[in-house]
């Protein structure tokens, strides 16, 4: 990735949990929804396609639920928590530039049913997932 | 990556200024995008966007032996490059593999060569070679900016906003005013100008180009607009072991006059009669997925690649040039990340003028 000297920090909600693969999990009344982050489209670009997992199948903690396809590269998708999909975002067929647009609300991927909810407090919160971000940053 | 360092254009901070996302492309800090490649890519569509591509590189050839030098060295017929005339075209080596494509200009006083940026070194050491046989002097001239301004928009509000009457030139040719070559030449498939300007007026033009209303646009929207115009990008569709047969570049061979003695000459007339194993194709993909450069491509002929993959910004979906067997035809199958999804090979170009030319 390119350095951007004028490109804003990217956007960590502090009532989320991420994943260090780029994804983010918000519990509401037992389900968990889960997007891709603030960091993770800026640094994916425009997103074009994106292949979401079948309603009713089993997804694993830190296996590929789905693929983006941004105008830079394809990606996978990996859930953060083990559980049943109860939801796709079927509206990112015909707007997937909700997924830069509006990462955190209009640009969710899926919801899933947790097998066990205490997975989520695995998952980093919003300090931890910052460092992780930053250390990347540096990477490049 | 990082871009410190890096070579910087007389328009740097503008980009900076307009939000660029950099990139390190050939030695230069240069704008990817300014926030949207897709929204930059439209505009070029319907509007008027423009391009920093003062990385590029510009030689000045005078002297009594310049055509002799040029007849030598260029593909294209030299006569094209008569004085306001643009002429497209490639430099082969000895094999008749692409040193580089070019624009050559023709001048009252010579010629203007435009290369590309990454072969500049190259460029400049070939020409330097082949020059020695010739009454020719050739000049880099690093004191210049270019700026391309494209789209359905970009001669009016050109013409508007720097009173220089653009758009009575007809497509590939130019005219020359106060130190500034403006040429109706582009790399988007769109109707525009391409400006050869002092590097010190650049900011100046950039700036008024804006407030008219003309959009910047980086390097991401400049590769998704040449490749849905059918347009070549060197290095990665030619190079120096591929030829312009190879490449659905054949237009830019003059073969007449037989006597014209041009470099690669004979191995591409060997090439020409042998017919090209692998040929430069279009494709189609019908899966909602984006072809990368390297995929393979399965084709009832054999086996082939990707050489330029896009989403195409304008069609919805994404599209491409392969090399692939000669024979190949209708149906093929693309492995994107290891699964064979359905394509279709078509003719080039996929757009036009914004609209679908392939069947």
């Amino acid at each position: 990735m390119s350095d951007a000297p004028s490109e804003a920090p990217p956007d960590v909600p502090d009532d989320l949990r991420y994943a260090s693969s780029h994804e983010w999990a918000r519990l509401e009344d037992g389900v968990v929804t889960v997007g891709v982050t603030d960091f993770a489209q800026q640094a994916l670009g425009d997103v074009v396609f994106v292949e979401l997992p079948e309603l009713d199948s089993q997804v694993q903690s830190g296996v590929e639920a789905g693929v983006v396809e941004s105008v830079k590269a394809a990606s996978d998708i990996y859930s953060p928590v083990s559980g049943t999909v109860v939801a796709v975002n079927e509206t990112l067929e015909d707007a997937p530039e909700s997924v830069n647009e509006d990462p955190y609300g209009d640009g969710w991927f899926f919801k899933v049913e947790p097998d066990d909810p205490e997975e989520l407090d695995e998952l980093l919160d919003a300090d931890g997932y910052t460092e992780t971000c930053e250390s990347e940053d540096g990477d490049h | 990556m990082t871009t410190q360092g890096s070579a910087r254009t007389p328009l740097y901070d503008a980009h900076v200024a307009a939000g660029a996302r950099l990139t390190l492309f050939a030695g230069y800090s240069m704008p990817l995008h300014y926030g949207s490649q897709l929204a930059e890519h439209r505009l070029v569509r319907v509007g008027a966007g423009m391009f920093d591509v003062s990385h590029m590189a510009v030689t000045d050839l005078a002297g009594d032996g310049a055509r002799d030098f040029l007849a030598r060295v260029m593909s294209n017929d030299p006569h094209k490059a008569r004085p306001g005339r643009a002429v497209y075209t490639m430099l082969l080596n000895e094999s008749g593999g692409v040193v580089d494509d070019v624009i050559v200009y023709g001048r009252d006083n010579g010629y203007r060569v435009v290369s590309n940026a990454a072969t500049r070194e190259k460029v400049r050491a070939w020409f330097d070679r082949h020059a020695a046989s010739f009454q020719v002097a050739l000049r880099e001239r690093r004191d210049l900016a270019l700026l391309a301004v494209q789209g359905p928009q970009a001669l009016e509000i050109f013409a508007a906003t720097q009173g220089v009457d653009v758009a009575a030139l007809a497509p590939f040719t130019s005219l020359e005013h106060a130190g500034s070559l403006y040429a109706r030449t582009g790399y988007t498939g769109e109707d525009g100008l391409e400006v050869i300007l002092p590097g010190e007026q650049a900011v100046q033009l950039w700036d008024r180009l804006r407030a008219a209303g003309v959009s910047p646009a980086g390097l991401a929207a400049r590769d998704t607009l040449r490749v849905e115009a059918g347009l070549m990008l060197y290095g990665q569709d030619m190079d120096d072991a591929t030829t312009p047969l190879e490449s659905a570049l054949g237009w830019t061979v003059a073969w007449d006059p037989p006597s014209r003695a041009f470099l690669g000459r004979e191995a591409l007339a060997r090439q020409r009669a042998a017919k090209a194993a692998r040929v430069l194709k279009g494709i189609v993909l019908t899966a909602k997925r984006i072809m990368r450069p390297g995929c393979v491509v399965q084709t009832g002929a054999g086996e082939g690649e990707i050489t330029s993959g896009i989403f195409s910004p304008t069609l919805g979906f994404s599209i491409g040039f392969a090399r692939i067997p000669r024979n190949a035809a209708g149906d093929c199958r693309v492995v994107i990340r290891g699964k064979p999804l359905p394509g279709r090979i078509v003719k080039l170009p996929f757009v036009r003028r914004g609209k679908q030319v392939f069947e």
